[in-house]
């Protein structure tokens, strides 16, 4: 009987366990994990901030589900793995020995380092255990500053101002993450931040957290400003987990790095999720992504091949749809520009596939509530950014998934003020015949 | 005859199944809004991992769920079915 022992307990590794059942329904699974809540949705700890859930809510599996996939569930901290061994130390004192591994042990928030940034009141939105801390926190404080660009940043400002604290956003960067969004799209975000009631500090970086009674009191600006909160909150990028791979000698760059089967460079140890860097043979290189699907879709195949397929990898078009600052924002393949070349700082619910810059014409529609961009290449839409417009995403998936043919529109998407909504559905009308 | 009861009860069929709630897993990430809002309690995040539409005909078609998902997974949509009437 095979024995497979999955480190963490994120959607990578239950896909995993979902993915070896496929194949393997006799083998031991364990999952060792030393996050006590196990299981849950992360990106739902957003709505949780927000208070449209319940902390019960977060958790997709049951007892019962844990169950059907006889997994056995081990709250132990990974300490060690011992690859000639076969074998992993853990913490309570315990050695698990797997003829399978796989490290799912996502990415972490990358931690601030000005003066002040252990106190409490500093903090991220990595696990569920920090969501209930914020929760806690906002119950009490006025004022909250929030720095970072990206998806989690901004749960963050919505899920404080949510819980009626006033929010101070410090921008590193001239807008809204810069290296995804144009200057209109940062804009939009921005001006419904405003509305909202956000009090916005672009290029600003704070230099020190101020204590009062060994708490956070306040901050002070590079520009020398000081702002009161009792919260600093964070979200400056993610890097994944790769401590215990690196130490038990497997290939790691900015993450662990494995094949398109999840093959680290190790016999019988595999990698998946948050914590991989995958290699891509269209881009030929090794690449990070942040985002749930993918971390879901990983696992399930690298499961599989755990238990002796050989499922390869097709990497699919990084595809996001979430809600920010209440408008439905969709980021599908290429959308990177020429201006935005240089270090890639990758935070959750992000791919740096995005970043790719394709060869292509800009497309753009924009009003008030309605934002498009299409990178729209010879042939095909390479890349596309939506706002407002939840009913687009599924046809430009669609287009730019399967390269589909566009030469009929093309003419018409790139004429200036052109309503590509009105087009885009058309098309897909005729095409599909509906 | 026998075509006119077909194309009948292919109506039939046609009618039962409209608008049932299908839903996108691949943009699904397991937060349980839509669960948490159904008013009958349908798991519907659990038919998301699946992938599978909901043929629940407890199902109150009130959209709750299609409206209050932050990611756009779930859509009312006419599906057909197969002639023996199951998905």
């Amino acid at each position: 009987m095979t024995r497979y022992v999955l480190i963490g307990s994120g959607v990578a590794a239950v896909a995993a366990a979902e993915g070896i059942r496929t194949a393997d329904p006799d083998g031991s699974i364990t999952i060792i994990s030393n996050d006590p809540d196990g299981y849950y949705s992360r990106p739902g700890l957003a709505y949780l901030l927000t208070g449209e859930i319940d902390t019960q809510l977060l958790f997709p599996f049951r007892a019962q589900d844990f169950k059907r996939l006889n997994i056995h569930l081990r709250q132990a901290k990974a300490l060690r793995i011992r690859p000639a061994e076969k074998s992993v130390e853990i913490h309570p004192a315990a050695v698990v020995a797997y003829d399978r591994l796989l490290l799912a042990t996502g990415a972490s928030a990358r931690p601030l380092t000005m003066p002040g940034s252990g106190l409490q009141g500093v903090n991220k939105l990595d696990h569920l255990e920090d969501a209930r801390r914020l929760i806690q926190l906002a119950g009490n404080a006025r004022s909250a500053v929030v720095v970072g660009g990206g998806i989690t940043a901004l749960e963050l400002v919505e899920g404080l101002i949510a819980r009626r604290v006033t929010v101070h956003y410090i921008l590193r960067g001239k807008r809204f993450w810069s290296n995804v969004l144009d200057e209109s799209e940062s804009e939009m975000i921005e001006n419904r931040l405003r509305k909202e009631g956000v009090i916005l500090h672009p290029q600003r970086e704070i230099v020190e957290i101020q204590a009062k009674n060994e708490r956070v009191g306040g901050v002070r600006l590079d520009n020398g400003e000081q702002i009161k909160c009792e919260i600093v909150a964070y979200a400056i990028g993610t890097a994944p987990r790769t401590d215990l791979a690196r130490e038990a000698g497997i290939l790691c760059d900015r993450g662990i790095l494995v094949n398109e089967t999840f093959h680290t460079n190790q016999a019988h140890i595999y990698a998946a999720g948050d914590a991989a860097q995958i290699f891509d043979p269209d881009a030929k290189k090794y690449l990070l992504d942040s985002l749930w699907s993918s971390a879901r879709a990983q696992g399930f195949i690298a499961g599989q091949n755990m238990a002796g397929r050989s499922v390869i990898y097709q990497k699919p078009v990084s595809f996001n749809v979430t809600r920010l600052t209440g408008l439905a924002i969709t980021i599908i393949g290429a959308v990177g520009s020429a201006e935005n070349i240089g270090p890639v700082e990758i935070v959750r619910g992000d791919s740096e596939s995005w970043r790719e810059v394709p060869l292509a014409n800009v497309a753009e529609q924009e009003t008030e509530h309605l934002s498009v961009r299409l990178m729209v290449g010879e042939k095909q839409i390479l890349g596309a950014v939506v706002m407002g417009a939840p009913e687009l995403s599924a046809p430009l998936l669609t287009l730019i998934r399967d390269r589909v043919d566009i030469t009929p529109i093309r003419d018409q998407l790139l004429t200036p003020s052109a309503s590509i909504e009105k087009i885009l559905l058309e098309f897909q009308r005729i095409s599909t015949g509906v | 005859v026998l075509r006119k009861l077909f194309q009948r009860e292919n109506k039939r069929h046609v009618r039962m199944v409209e608008k049932h709630l299908v839903l996108d897993g691949k943009r699904c990430v397991q937060c349980g809004i839509c669960s948490f809002n159904c008013p009958i309690n349908i798991d519907v995040r659990r038919h998301a991992w699946e992938n599978e539409p909901i043929f629940n005909s407890r199902c109150l078609s009130c959209g709750e769920c299609v409206m209050r998902c932050p990611r756009g997974v779930i859509k009312f949509e006419r599906i057909h079915l197969p002639e023996d009437g199951r998905p």
